[in-house]
């Protein structure tokens, strides 16, 4: 066994049922990686979870540059792939949402969102990668506050700092008495709770998502021996179909990520209500 | 292996901490993949769309001006053959005019024609009725006077005396025929 238990994987353990050992249950361990480069302690490191995001990125602009480097008014086949996804959240989502006039200057943004969170996401069933580079804080939170920044700074630019403060307390005369503690409460959910909910809401469900996995994976391999080897089959069927599942809620998330945004960013622009 | 677990539990944070280095990298990788997209790929690819959807609509409005332009073709071939249609009309209804009007004119020629014939002709015999009448006067006075003179005598043969009462008998001669016709 490895020196340090953050670093063990479930096949590096020959531990299995009947063999007198414990089930080497996932856990925080789990999220946590030795860096490649440099001391986790350092101030600068690099480790998995940078290297498939940036690995991510490269990808996306592969795709993306391939499908759209030079595009042609009759469509091939990777095109056609590119504009559909493209269309998907330009369309359904931003002009859905924002409309057609106030959102076109912001799919670029949506869009960018979009594919870097579903690919982040799409790490997590990546053979050998197998990690949703999401399921650390950090990366949901970054893309957060980017938002964050956008939807206030808009907020102010549109309404001025007193139609601004309105719109963040939701201010409504007609709520009389009530009407201080309202504008507490909205203030609060509005500037202070809803970033936080938006980056763990991706957050927590890729790190349930791939706790699953693992679950379910390690599993397989602790109970194969003796009996329960028929109890591993079971738990290998679970792993096909939490991957399947997860594949769903991989771009489900990345959806919900982008809705919510337009959402945010159409709060901002609309007349404050 | 339970002491591993708990330094690994030591180590272990708030999995809602953030990590400052992977919030960079976040941040990296994001802006690398906005950067790219929104200076160039989509710019291009929504340059192609909008061609796209002009090369769809401008091919409806092409075969639109073709049919418009048909049409007015049509019209306007219409309204030519209307235009010679009448055109044919107005010259027959001037042909018959003019025929009219020329038939009328040789017929008040004609007309004119035979009144100045028949004017002349009047005359002519006015004037050899006078020449007739003035001839016959003297041939009939100088017979008379012949014959009154064989009658009554030399003293008739006085020519000045003679020719006044030759004259005054063919004047109430004259007066008489007149008052009798």
């Amino acid at each position: 066994m490895s020196a340090d238990p953050t670093q063990v994987l479930a096949f590096e353990t020959d531990c299995h049922i009947f063999d007198g050992c414990g089930f080497p249950a996932p856990g925080l361990h789990s999220f946590l990686f030795e860096p490649i480069v440099g001391n986790a302690d350092d101030a600068v490191y690099f480790n998995k979870t940078m290297l498939l995001a940036l690995l991510g990125s490269i990808i996306i602009i592969g795709f993306f540059w391939a499908a759209f480097r030079k595009p042609k008014v009759v469509p091939g086949k990777l095109q056609m792939v590119a504009e559909a996804g493209y269309d998907f959240i330009r369309r359904g989502v931003v002009y859905e949402t924002i409309g057609k006039k106030e959102g076109e200057k912001y799919v670029p943004l949506v869009v960018s969102l979009f594919f870097f969170i579903w690919m982040m996401n799409l790490w997590s069933i990546v053979p050998l990668a197998q990690f949703p580079v999401t399921s650390i804080i950090s990366y949901p939170l970054v893309l957060a506050l980017i938002v964050y920044v956008l939807w206030v700074s808009l907020t102010f630019k549109r309404h001025g700092f007193v139609g601004a403060f309105k719109n963040f307390t939701g201010y409504d005369k007609s709520l009389g008495a009530v009407l201080p503690l309202s504008m507490t409460i909205e203030l609060f959910s509005n500037l202070l709770v809803r970033p936080f909910t938006h980056a763990v809401r991706l957050f927590a469900n890729m790190f349930a998502g791939h706790t699953l996995l693992l679950l379910f994976t390690i599993a397989s391999w602790y109970l194969l021996n003796g009996l329960g080897i028929a109890y591993a089959g079971v738990s290998f069927i679970m792993v096909i179909v939490m991957t399947a599942f997860e594949l769903f809620i991989q771009a489900l998330q990345a959806y919900v990520f982008v809705l919510l945004t337009c959402s945010f960013i159409q709060g901002a622009l609309a007349e404050h209500h | 292996m339970s002491q591993l677990l708990t330094v690994a539990a030591e180590e272990m944070e708030n999995p809602l901490v953030p990590p400052i280095p992977e919030l960079v990298i976040g941040l990296i990788a994001f802006v690398i993949v906005f950067g790219f997209l929104a200076w160039k790929l989509l710019p291009n690819i929504n340059k192609v769309l909008e061609e796209r959807r002009e090369a769809i609509e401008g091919g409806i409005e092409k075969a639109e001006a073709a049919q418009t332009e048909a049409q007015s073709v049509l019209e306007q071939y219409k309204a030519q053959l209307a235009e010679a249609r009448h055109e044919a009309a107005r010259l027959r209804q001037e042909a018959q005019e003019q025929g009219a009007t020329l038939i009328a004119e040789m017929r008040a020629e004609g007309q004119r024609q035979r009144e100045e014939i028949v004017a002349a002709g009047h005359t002519q015999i006015e004037a050899d009725r006078k020449a007739a009448s003035s001839a016959l006067r003297q041939d009939v006075g100088k017979l008379a006077t012949v014959l009154a003179g064989k009658l009554v005598g030399e003293s008739l043969e006085d020519h000045a005396r003679q020719s006044r009462v030759i004259d005054r008998f063919l004047d109430e001669l004259e007066e008489k025929a007149e008052a009798s016709r």
